[in-house]
Parts: structure tokens; sequence; C-alpha cells
């Protein structure tokens, strides 16, 4: 549990080529994820992943439909705890705690480990009010519209909604919506967001948007992405997971195939397997 | 280009004409069956209109029964009885009913929320006078009937209406909502509070509402807990209140052919609120379903 024992080690096997990735290097690993299994019932969603996550970078999760990478991206921040069936196994090293050991309380974990989702949540609410929310139950009530203020500026909102800040969060567009999510996300200062998928639901034009924003993001949080978007991975991540599905008798579960600095991935993939998904041969 | 007209035939032949003639029949039945079941909606508002609008004066709405062979007179009493019982029972079955939801549909293991659900289910079929009976050995044998006991009895039939109606807006909350608020570092319990009760309120109070129709028209609970009472307006529920429900009873089994016309009248009132709650919970409904699909 000590931090000298979180001293990065190379992320997984097949790459194991290569020591620490050149932009991870002296990088703190914000998340070290051991043998961590994830299952709904007793079908395996995604088994036994080593990976490290590291600080003030973007790192991208692709692969197929059913390769586990929201199962996984859910089991950074215990968010799979919501689903009855769903059990993880292994451990999710948050800064050197085990974020599934005893006496951890999940909110605490959430409360510093934020999410987007796959498609817009604003709740039924004001604009300001999606904002707040967060602020109000997490006691940070000082300065409640500097902070409001500053989390749309940063979510790069502000401008549009400065006017209509008590109108309903509904009327604002599918872009404007996740922008104000990821808004409400940062306004409680977590130290790593978790995006699952943030722009599959949204134009070309809102996409770039968020794309533009996690480069300016990740100077103060840890973001990992998951993405079906391979263009997306290349664009915004400094360092890339490509997982597949690994079939067996049983149906089939995800794996981590290979985890690397993003041009690596997609120039000279170490594995046949991620070299077949990024020229587009499968997948 | 000879048509084989036996098997590309497009004109009726005796069995399609026979299947044709079954489709019209049995869509002719349907059609009827639905319009009875308007007609018998329509022919009991028109007849108790009919017959007791004749009754409904201001006296009516402001006096207490006049003493027997008197004219005049009216039920003051009833209404303002069923209005005191009717509000002290929706204020012990509403909220107990929303927590009972929460725990079903946001906190209980999925089969004790079934086991649940199943019960309120039985306690809603639970027929009315067994809830009266039991009210009436668990609260009125030796101590005597009180507006509260019937308020308490009615409870009981609106406990499963408000947690069951309750509980369906709830599962109509996205779960994206929830996971909204616990990825914000919320408690299950402020997300309850702050985003699902908000979001589903418009629904709950449909149920309500629908809750207090029902039990504005309950007699049997009323029988045995609060039906003998002065013959004066009282807004004490620890004294035994008249009701709406009961003094239809009463004044139709009186001789007094005037009191069968107040009975009638009254009977018009109960109608008249019944009908103007639901078609206001109806209302609430529509316009809480467009606000959560945005």
């Amino acid at each position: 549990m000590e931090a000298d024992t979180m001293q990065a080690v190379a992320p997984i096997e097949i790459a194991q080529a290569r020591e620490v990735p050149l932009s991870a290097a002296g990088r703190e690993a914000v998340f070290e994820t051991r043998g961590l299994s994830a299952s709904y019932g007793k079908a395996l969603a995604v088994a036994n992943v080593d990976l490290s996550i590291y600080r003030n970078l973007v790192t991208a999760i692709i692969g197929p439909s059913g390769c586990g990478k929201s199962t996984f991206l859910r089991s950074l921040n215990r968010m799979n705890d919501l689903i009855p069936s769903a059990k993880v196994e292994g451990e999710v090293l948050y800064h050197g705690q085990n974020i599934y050991g005893d006496g951890v309380d999940p909110v605490e974990v959430r409360r510093r480990i934020g999410m987007v989702f796959q498609k817009p949540n604003p709740f039924p609410k004001s604009i300001y009010d999606n904002v707040a929310w967060g602020l109000r139950v997490l006691g940070m009530k000082d300065d409640l519209d500097g902070r409001v203020e500053r989390a749309l500026t940063q979510a790069a909102l502000w401008d549009e909604v400065r006017d209509r800040l008590k109108k309903s969060a509904f009327g604002l567009s599918g872009g404007q919506q996740q922008r104000l999510c990821l808004a409400r996300a940062i306004a409680v200062e977590p130290d790593v967001v978790l995006l699952d998928e943030p722009a599959s639901a949204l134009d070309p034009i809102a996409t770039s948007k968020i794309e533009d924003l996690m480069h300016e993001l990740k100077n103060e949080y840890t973001l990992v992405i998951v993405t079906h978007n391979m263009q997306q991975a290349a664009r915004v991540a400094d360092m890339t997971a490509f997982f597949t599905l690994e079939r067996t008798e049983s149906g089939g579960h995800g794996v981590l195939v290979e985890y690397d600095e993003t041009p690596k991935i997609f120039t000279q993939p170490a594995d046949k397997r991620t070299e077949g998904y990024v020229t587009g041969r499968f997948g | 280009m000879a048509v084989d007209a036996g098997r590309y035939s497009l004109t009726p032949n005796p069995r399609t004409r026979r299947r044709k003639l079954v489709n019209v029949l049995m869509q002719g039945l349907a059609t009827l069956a639905a319009l009875a079941a308007v007609a018998v909606l329509a022919i009991v508002i028109i007849s108790v209109a009919q017959r007791g609008a004749s009754a409904l004066s201001w006296d009516f709405f402001t006096k207490t029964a006049a003493t027997f062979g008197q004219g005049g007179g009216g039920v003051a009493n009833a209404l303002v009885g069923s209005f005191v019982i009717v509000a002290l029972a929706t204020a012990m079955a509403v909220p107990l009913g929303i927590l009972v939801a929460l725990y079903v549909s946001e906190f209980a293991p999925p089969r004790i929320a079934d086991l649940v659900r199943l019960v309120l289910d039985i306690l809603n079929g639970l027929p009315s006078i067994i809830i009266g009976i039991f009210v009436f050995g668990l609260l009125v044998i030796g101590s005597g009937q009180a507006g509260w006991k019937g308020s308490f009895a009615l409870a009981i039939i609106m406990l499963p209406l408000v947690a069951r109606a309750t509980q369906e807006v709830l599962a109509l909350v996205p779960s994206s909502l929830r996971e909204g608020a616990l990825a914000l570092g919320a408690s299950r319990w402020r997300t309850v509070l702050g985003v699902v009760l908000p979001t589903s309120l418009g629904g709950i109070l449909t149920g309500t509402v629908l809750a207090v129709a029902r039990a504005a028209g309950e007699t049997a609970p009323l029988l045995f807990t609060t039906s003998i009472a002065a013959n004066a307006v009282t807004w004490d529920p620890r004294q035994p209140v008249l009701s709406i429900p009961y003094d239809i009873f009463v004044l139709s089994e009186s001789p007094d052919p005037a009191d069968h016309a107040r009975a009638w009248a009254l009977g018009l009132v109960l109608i008249s609120f019944v009908l103007a709650t639901s078609l206001t919970a109806r209302l609430l409904l529509v316009r809480y379903r467009k606000k959560l699909e945005g």
C-alpha cells in the first residue's frame, strides 16, 4: 500500500517489450488495476485486467462492442455496485488504496472519481441547479455562484447559458447538455473524470467541442475515456488501451490486449489483434 | 394470357365470405361492449343528476339535517366530516405510501421488493368491510367511535394505492439520472431526495389524487368506526363524524321522501367529486409524462 511499491510497472504482459511508456515516464499512476475481473451474474464481462492509468493524461479505452470497456470503466468508480448482479474481483488501486477494500465508502470513491455518461443525463432542474446540486450535496457552498460559473466556463458552456441559468436544462441541445454534465462533474473538483462514450450521441461539431475540452481539462484532471471511435481515441488520448472479446465456450469475455502510447497503438501495434482492429480489418 | 381464375381470384368465395362475416361480427360485439361501458357510466351520472339536482340548494350545503317531518335541512355535517376524515387519512397514508414505494424501488433487494409488491396488491384487494371490522376490533371496541379511527381505516385502503402508484412512477425515472447523481458523490438518500423524488412528484400527486377519490367513496370502513355522530358540524376528528357515503346510506333508508331526494343529491356531490379528481389525476399524469420525456 505504500507509495514506493506503487512504481509503475510494465502495463501488461503483451506489451512487455516496452518499459513504462514515454509519455507516462515519471508520472504518478492514479489507478493500477490488478487482476481485475467483472461479471454480471454468471456471465464474465471482462477478465484479468492489469492496467495503470497515469496522472494528467487522457487514457482511451477502445475495442469492439461487448469487449467490456464500459464495464471496466464503471468498475473504476464502483458504478457497477448499483447493478445487483454485478461482481468485481481483483484490485483497483487508486493512489495505492484498493477502492474495493474493507472500509472504503463507495460514495467517497465517486466523489473523487467523477463520471460522464454516454447519453447526456441532466437533472430535471435549471442549468444553474444542475451544476450547483452536487456542490450543495457535498457541502461546497462557499461562493456557489463563482463555482458554478467556473465549472461552466471550464466546460466551454458559460457564454451560451449565462443569460438563461434559471431555465430548464432540458431546453439545451444534446451537445450543450453533455457539456453541462461535464461541468456538473468537474464542479465538485474530482481527481479523475471517467467518460463513457461521451460523444456517441452527439453530432460532429458537438463532438469536436467535447474533444477540445478534453485537451484543456487534462491539465487539471486525469481523464479516462471509453470510445468506439478510433479516430477520437487517436485525436484525444495520450495512452490507449485496446480491449477485445475473447470467445469461449460459454460466450466470451473482454480482455486487455495491448496498452501503450496512442501513436504506437495506431502505427506500430505489438499485437496482431490490435493491428487488425485499428486498420479496420476486424471489429 | 389466360388467368387461372380459381387460383388467383381476388373476389370473395364462400370460405372467405364466412371469415369476413365472423370478423365483422366480432368487431361489432367488441364495439358494442365498449359502448355499453360508456353507457353505464353515462346512465349512472344522468339518473343520479336527474333525481338529485332538485334537492341541491344553499341550505343543503350549509345546514345539518332537519328534525323529521320538518322541511329544509342539509348535509353540511357529512360534507365537513368527509373532508376531515379523508384529509386525515391522506396525511397518514401518503408519507407512508411514498416511503414504502421508495423502499421497494430504491433500497430493497429484488426478492424482497417483489414480496412487498405482492403484499401491497393483496392489501389492495382486501374487501373494505374486513378493514372496517379490523379497525373496529383494534381501536373502537372499548373506547367508542371517532373520526380519526375512520381515517385510520381509510388510510389502510389508501396505502397500497399510493405506494403502488408511486412505485410505478419511480420505475419511470431513468436510471441514468440516479447514476448521474451518484457519480457526483451523492449518497443514495440524497439522490432519492434531490433527483428521484422531484422528478416523480407529478406521478406521486396523481396516485394520491386517485387514492383520495377512492377513499372519499368508501362506506364500509366507516360503518363501524365513525357512524354514530351528533347532528352537528364538527371539525374535531376525536368525535365521531358523519361522512358523505354513510349519510347517503342513512338518508336512503329514511321514511321521508325528501330525504331520498337528499340522498340522490349527496350522491351527485360524491360522483362529481370523484369525476373531477379522476380527471385532474389524468391531466396531471399527461403533463408529468410530457415533462419527463423532455
